[in-house]
């Protein structure tokens, strides 16, 4: 059978959606697919939102092999179902590891380039699509080589599926010089201290874990890691861990948070320290845990990411602060630095600070990302489209200003809109106006 | 894992998902690979996938199980490699019971697939298997096998003739030093059962080839997969057939 009905959700699991469901097994099969029925890819469905739901699509879980690669060179040919994660095991005791690697293993090449995904080398390597050689696009009349270059590659890199489903790709690597994380870890007192640190900091590997309950003198507070790639012993794998079961509401409960957030910070003694980690460890910290999402319970949670321009600091004090009186935040919340924008119209990372926060999917979390959203707009930011539940149609047609014309352009190519997504149809991505 | 480097596996039937998973698993171990199927394209993508996860060698074949033609270069091949050869043997088809009471002539190309062709490689391989006095063979039957059904009985029928085979071919290696597994697979996710009405405790291909590499370490002789596949064929295959004659499960 082509297609299977299944119920999905987005990551944070409080968008849900009935879908048809295709899984091609191989090219040829998708390619076929793609001629007769076209739907968006999704991936492994690690968007937050809705940006991986729709009412028909195409599995990509099942195209995941590696085509090519030259050890010499670092090029690597994959199907776009291939994960990351996969990618960086095998590759990191070659020397060589994916360009960029978002916090999550589990997300897939195709979709690393349909939300031209960032990591935390952003402001040295830019994003995903940055690295990308060529890929090529299923569609209705047959498979399409794209390059960088041509106006279609601009459209795809972080074009949220909507130029239809990636086959394949091919991407260059990272050349790295052994296959554990040297991590330097340093408290950091308050924001201001902490913005000061990451536009210092040249490490290749730059993040910040931010205490988002802390307030007063404190809000800000967190821990700077800044990374490198370094040869080591290399610790033996732990085995993952699944979450059985969803977990009840005080798991994540304000004063839960607040305790673990203050023991969070005093693990990393106020000098500061260095330790080796594995890298999957470093880059993929919650991938251990499998389906760590049901610790939030069944209600799920959001999460909230924008970028703000440089000068727009204070704009993130008001809301961290918010976020602290709101007393909803979890303890993942980061905080980063991104370099200047690759400049395809959709792709979210632009130069600025960029804070991301998980919220339960609590009473007043729809107020607080209410106002979040607003800061975001009017400090001249942007939100994360791949985060994103919460934002409106206005507000993310004035956040992304290249959006009408790549609508123009995208509708032209599949005049039918077989591509939309959920999200896409939510905030209106593809409308005139 | 036990697999020593120098063996060398002939996958038939290798663009499924199960025989993908299978393959993908022995390169891991750093095993030789000789990818056989019709699907030309699909086996070369294997065949670089498998290199990548570190095979020691893995290169794609055509194999036809309607053309017997097509089983000769296999076999030179295979008796080209050093050291230990081992096969492992995924092919089968499944065309709904419904189109084949309208067409009976399809009834030789499901044995063909399922059984006939699988086996005449086989009888191939074995005295390979022989000569070196090592070597395993892995048949996937079914549990379509343990007793037909009005839902799929020439399926079942083809695979219970190749159960059968495997049981005695396991009993002419066994002389020599082989070992053949059968393995009797439950529901597995693959395309064959994608969006299927009916199906329950599909297991994923990787737990399937998980168990069947942990019977070819332990050289078990029929396997279930999953496990309590073997409970529930033994309660379908106590039923009494004037009983089951009426059912339709």
């Amino acid at each position: 059978m082509t297609w299977a009905t299944r119920e999905i959700a987005g990551w944070g699991r409080v968008l849900r959606a009935e879908a048809a469901l295709a899984r091609p097994e191989r090219q040829r099969t998708a390619r076929a697919l793609a001629e007769s029925a076209p739907a968006p890819a999704l991936g492994r469905r690690r968007s937050y939102g809705d940006a991986c739901l729709a009412e028909r699509a195409m599995l990509t879980e099942r195209l995941d092999r590696v085509l090519s690669f030259d050890p010499e060179t670092g090029t690597l040919e994959a199907e776009s179902g291939v994960m990351l994660g996969d990618l960086a095991a095998r590759l990191a005791p070659l020397g060589w590891l994916p360009p960029v690697m978002p916090g999550t293993g589990f997300a897939t090449m195709g979709g690393a380039i349909a939300m031209d995904v960032h990591g935390k080398n952003h402001h040295h390597a830019g994003a995903f699509a940055a690295h990308v050689d060529r890929l090529t696009l299923a569609t209705p009349a047959g498979p399409v080589e794209v390059a960088p270059g041509d106006p279609l590659f601009a459209l795809t890199a972080g074009g949220l599926g909507q130029t239809g489903p990636i086959l394949k790709a091919t991407i260059r690597l990272a050349r790295v010089r052994g296959d554990v994380m040297m991590v330097t870890e340093r408290r950091m007192a308050d924001l201001d201290a902490f913005c000061d640190a990451l536009d210092a900091s040249d490490a290749p590997y730059t993040v910040g874990w931010i205490d988002a309950t802390a307030t007063g003198p404190a809000l800000g507070r967190g821990i700077l890691e800044e990374g490198e790639v370094a040869r080591g012993l290399v610790p033996p794998a732990k085995r993952g861990r699944t979450v059985p079961l969803d977990a009840p509401g005080f798991a994540l409960s304000a004063p839960v948070v607040r305790t673990f957030n203050a023991a969070y910070l005093r693990r990393v003694p106020a000098r500061g320290r260095t330790v080796v980690r594995p890298i999957a460890d470093y880059f993929f910290p919650l991938d251990r845990i499998h389906d760590w999402n049901r610790l939030y319970g069944k209600c799920g949670f959001h999460q909230f990411q924008c970028v703000v321009p440089m000068d727009a600091r204070p704009a993130l004090r008001d809301m961290l602060a918010r976020i602290g009186k709101a007393a909803l935040a979890s303890p993942l919340a980061v905080l980063k630095r991104l370099g200047p924008g690759a400049g395809h119209p959709m792709s979210f990372p632009v130069e600025g600070y960029t804070l991301a926060i998980d919220l339960p999917a609590r009473d007043g979390a729809d107020r607080l990302l209410a106002a979040l959203n607003a800061a975001t707009a009017e400090a001249g930011g942007r939100v994360y489209l791949a985060k994103d539940s919460s934002l409106t149609a206005e507000q993310a047609h004035a956040m992304y200003p290249g959006r009408a014309a790549w609508a123009e352009a995208v509708n032209a190519r599949d005049p039918e809109r077989a591509y939309e997504t959920a999200l896409v149809k939510r905030l209106r991505l593809r409308e005139a106006a | 894992m036990s697999a020593p480097q120098t063996e060398t596996w002939l996958i038939l039937g290798a663009s499924s998902a199960m025989a993908r998973a299978m393959a993908r698993a022995l390169a891991a171990e750093g095993a030789g690979l000789i990818l056989a199927g019709r699907d030309d394209d699909d086996l070369a993508a294997l065949a670089a996938d498998c290199r990548f996860r570190g095979a020691t060698r893995a290169e794609a074949m055509r194999w036809d199980a309607r053309d017997p033609a097509t089983i000769a270069p296999l076999i030179h091949r295979l008796a080209q490699a050093q050291g230990v050869v081992s096969a492992a043997v995924f092919a089968g088809s499944m065309p709904p019971q419904a189109e084949i009471d309208v067409d009976p002539a399809l009834i030789a190309g499901v044995a063909a697939d399922s059984f006939t062709g699988p086996a005449h490689v086989l009888s191939r391989v074995a005295p390979l298997i022989e000569a070196r006095g090592a070597g395993t063979i892995v048949g996937v039957a079914s549990v379509a096998g343990d007793r037909g059904r009005v839902g799929n009985y020439v399926y079942g029928a083809a695979k219970a003739a190749f159960a059968t085979y495997l049981s005695g071919l396991r009993n002419r290696l066994n002389r020599a030093g082989g070992h053949v597994v059968t393995v009797k697979p439950g529901f597995v996710d693959t395309a064959m059962t994608w969006g299927l009405p009916g199906m329950f405790l599909v297991a994923p291909p990787e737990a399937v080839v998980a168990s069947i590499l942990k019977a070819v370490r332990r050289r078990r002789n029929v396997i279930y997969t999953p496990f309590f596949w073997r409970y529930i064929m033994v309660i379908i295959r106590a039923v009494p057939e004037p009983i089951f004659k009426k059912l339709s499960i």
